[in-house]
């Protein structure tokens, strides 16, 4: 592999971010998979780099999954999107930041399709102030909050607790990075360095001390893939797809994967349990599997956020292997304690995966 | 009439010299005016020629010899064209000033940049080339992409050509024909090794071609893949690994690869927007100079005086290239009888 | 355990590990098989190939894939009436082809 042949890629596919003023649009999804992802974004971007970052609870779903589902119609989904601009417009923001990977998506191509047909945006202004009486203006910057986190990545490494380095041996980490399909793909020049070789996740790897891994199915998607998921009769597909990617991971024997869309995460996660039930098969060392992070759960190990208040105990693959490595201290009969040191209950351990 | 009148040829590659060698013959004065620093254009950087495997440095020095006494401009590009009443006044970047009675564009064409289509990873995965590396290796016999003892390797026709998102619709013509010839090449080198060549149709228009392809068939024992290879990575210990549709069974189809070889197409000059700019003539929507007509009247430009010769008005081969080379230096020749 | 839903297995052909033998086996006995170029001349013209699916264009395919599976099935539809023959742009000898397949395939028994 030639790094400076990527790097030349990534000079070519460098987007703009503006580096303050945010209006923060949240994913349906994303506070019940990885609870404490959104929450640690907003205080890492408030508290750590001191930001302006705004969020209203006025802001509905995006409506991308109903859409990518196809059981709305476009000019309802594009609707739902200028109430989110609406939104973002009355609070006197003019930068939309989205945590999920399809609303941003979503709001790209939303944007992109008004450019091509004015005519539909007039329609979709005239259909918001007949459902609402709201009026919007496009936002000026669409960014993911991925995207802020890469920007950032420097200012966090430099105030970094942690490193993704072994800490015994000062090895770097394997990382695996995945991409949401939506991030690049449908608008290379939106992402931060394309659509082949995305750098949003592996700069932020690199900047922290781990060495990116380049396997044969990167480019591949995670299996979530709307209907393969949602509808159970097709949902082999999915699991077809995930064990696929980890069957062409394995050999680099990765520390952990990063991700930054709200389905990759949950299906890389979740699905390590499934093959190991049905296969009997492991990927990570001595029969745990691969731990999967989202990017702010990993940007808040590195800045020593505990581990069990952002969350990571309901992700089903142990972290404690990836916690033990970057030497971060947890305290393990804390591990099902939430706020306030309640009991969250304790979950079932699966057969063969070990999970702690 | 005058027979010291002057033409200057734009471009030192194979349609320059045939050009400006077929003009000194009918007693003209021919000029090149070439931005690198040597004659012979893309030949000269090429192996051996299709379809019998002749040497290219052959015909380049043949046609070095045939432009011998011709006054030559190296590393020199146009600076200026300006039409004047009686032909047109050039000057060049080393601020020469010439005086010419007509202008043959042979300024040829570009070879698409491999890194461009990005998902084959031209610059990014260890074993992977282009077809213009491979002559290069032929030549020289180094290159560290190229490995020792090769097991497996791929060609991939078409690479940015017939593709609209390229920003090129038209066939390469050659590529073909190249790739059939390369593979052959590479097998009679490692016979041991398997050969597979990607394609989306096989275009074997020339004399000889098809008994090329049947004999890289039959006697080489090279496999065709009908399907387009849609994505590249590297496999763990440094290999290539290509994914493409079978589309003759319909079916994905994956294979390691220890080099994989990437048909770069020929594409319009990046040079023609300045040049056509500089005497006003059209483009066409490829980016080649478009001909006065597409039959009969290949090597005519809309302006009086300006002629085409080779790839500048699309792809073409060797003996084509060479043939049209002739024909401009004849449409010279009628031009010129008709100036007073 | 049981999800109700299970890995699909794949479709993929993979060059890395297809088993080619057979394919060339029958190349050194009928060379004509190289030169196919798949344009489907035998199976237009083949007079079985609409009720049954054989297809000498899918047999050589079938080989060099190492679908032996499907071959075998196709070859015992084959009425060697030679019509492939006749169009075969290649000139290839399909008739040939096809009994010195099922040669190979009867000499293979047991192994398959």
């Amino acid at each position: 592999m030639i790094y400076q042949g990527k790097q030349k890629i990534w000079s070519d596919y460098q987007k703009d971010i503006p580096d303050d003023h945010w209006f923060y649009v949240r994913s349906c999804i994303r506070q019940s998979f990885f609870p404490g992802s959104e929450k640690f974004f907003m205080k890492i971007v408030r508290d750590d780099l001191g930001k302006d970052i705004y969020e209203t609870e006025h802001h509905t779903t995006c409506g991308g999954i109903a859409y990518h589902c196809d059981t709305i119609p476009q000019e309802t989904a594009m609707t739902i999107v200028a109430r989110q601009f609406a939104l973002m417009t009355e609070a006197g923001y003019e930068n939309l930041v989205a945590s999920c990977i399809t609303s941003f998506g979503n709001y790209c191509e939303t944007i992109e399709t008004w450019r091509e047909f004015p005519e539909l945006e007039a329609r979709v202004r005239e259909h918001l102030w007949k459902a609402c009486r709201r009026e919007f203006k496009v936002p000026k910057y669409v960014a993911h909050a991925s995207d802020l986190v890469y920007k950032f990545r420097n200012e966090i490494a430099a105030r970094a607790k942690f490193r993704l380095v072994d800490h015994e041996t000062g090895e770097p980490l394997r990382i695996v990075e995945h991409i949401g399909c939506h991030y690049s793909k449908m608008f290379p020049h939106k992402g931060v360095g394309g659509a082949e070789y995305p750098c949003v996740l592996s700069g932020m790897a690199e900047a922290w001390g781990g060495e990116v891994i380049d396997y044969p199915e990167r480019r591949h998607c995670c299996g979530f893939g709307f209907r393969q998921y949602l509808v159970r009769a097709n949902r082999g597909y999915s699991l077809s797809n995930t064990h696929k990617k980890f069957e062409s991971m394995e050999p680099y024997h990765p520390d952990c994967i990063i991700t930054n869309c709200p389905g990759c995460p949950f299906f890389l996660d979740r699905w390590q349990y499934v093959i190991s039930e049905m296969e009997g098969k492991t990927y990570g060392q001595d029969g745990h599997g691969i731990p999967v992070l989202t990017y702010e759960e990993l940007a808040a190990l590195v800045l020593g956020y505990d581990p069990w208040d952002m969350g990571l105990q309901i992700h089903q693959v142990g972290l404690e292997p990836l916690l033990d490595k970057m030497g971060v201290p947890y305290d393990p009969s804390k591990k099902y304690l939430g706020l306030n040191e309640k009991e969250i209950m304790k979950p079932g351990l699966p057969t063969v995966l070990k999970c702690c | 009439m005058t027979m010291d009148r002057k033409i200057v040829i734009i471009g030192g590659g194979i349609a320059g010299m045939e050009t400006a060698a077929c003009l000194r013959d009918l007693g003209w004065t021919p000029v090149i005016v070439e931005q690198s620093s040597a004659l012979g254009g893309h030949v000269a950087e090429w192996n051996c020629l299709f379809p019998d495997l002749a040497p290219a440095g052959k015909l380049v020095d043949s046609l070095r010899a045939k432009v011998e006494g011709i006054e030559i401009h190296l590393d020199t590009v146009i600076a200026a064209i300006n039409y004047l009443r009686k032909g047109y006044s050039l000057v060049l970047s080393d601020g020469t000033k010439l005086q010419s009675d007509a202008v043959v564009f042979a300024t040829g064409f570009s070879l698409f940049r491999a890194e461009k289509k990005e998902e084959y990873g031209y610059g990014i995965y260890d074993h992977v080339i282009s077809n213009k590396d491979l002559e290069l290796w032929f030549n020289t016999g180094s290159d560290e992409r190229v490995p020792d003892n090769p097991k497996a390797v791929g060609f991939v026709h078409c690479v940015g050509s017939r593709d609209i998102k390229a920003g090129n619709t038209q066939c390469s013509k050659v590529c073909c024909i190249t790739a059939i010839k390369q593979a052959i090449e590479f097998k009679e080198k490692f016979p041991k090794a398997e050969v597979y060549c990607f394609y989306m149709d096989l275009r074997l228009f020339g004399r000889k071609y098809e008994d090329f392809y049947i004999h890289a068939q039959k006697d080489m024992g090279i496999h065709f893949i009908r399907g387009r290879v849609s994505e590249v990575s590297e496999t763990i210990d440094g290999r290539v690994f290509v994914k493409a549709e079978d589309t003759l069974s319909g079916k994905p189809l994956r294979v390691s690869l220890d080099l994989l070889v990437l048909m770069a197409g020929i594409v319009c000059n990046r040079d023609n927007d300045r040049l056509a700019q500089a005497v006003s003539l059209p483009l066409d929507e490829d980016g080649f100079f478009r001909s006065r007509d597409n039959v009969s009247q290949l090597t005519l430009s809309d302006k009086p005086g300006v002629f085409f010769a080779g790839t500048c008005t699309g792809p073409k081969t060797i003996p084509e290239t060479l043939a049209e080379a002739r024909s401009a230096a004849l449409a010279v020749n009628e031009y010129l009888k008709t100036l007073k | 355990m049981d999800f109700g839903f299970s890995l699909s297995p794949s479709s993929a052909v993979n060059l890395d590990n297809t088993d080619m033998s057979l394919y060339e086996r029958l190349c050194e006995r009928e060379p004509g098989a190289k030169t196919c170029m798949a344009c489907g001349s035998c199976s237009a013209t083949c007079t079985v190939s609409a009720i049954n699916g054989m297809s000498v264009r899918k047999v050589i395919l079938g080989l060099q894939r190492g679908q032996f599976r499907d071959v075998e099935k196709m070859l015992s539809r084959c009425m060697l009436c030679g019509k492939c023959t006749m169009v075969c742009p290649r000139g290839i000898n399909t008739r040939h082809l096809i009994l010195e397949l099922c040669r190979l395939y009867g000499s293979k028994e047991g192994e398959l």
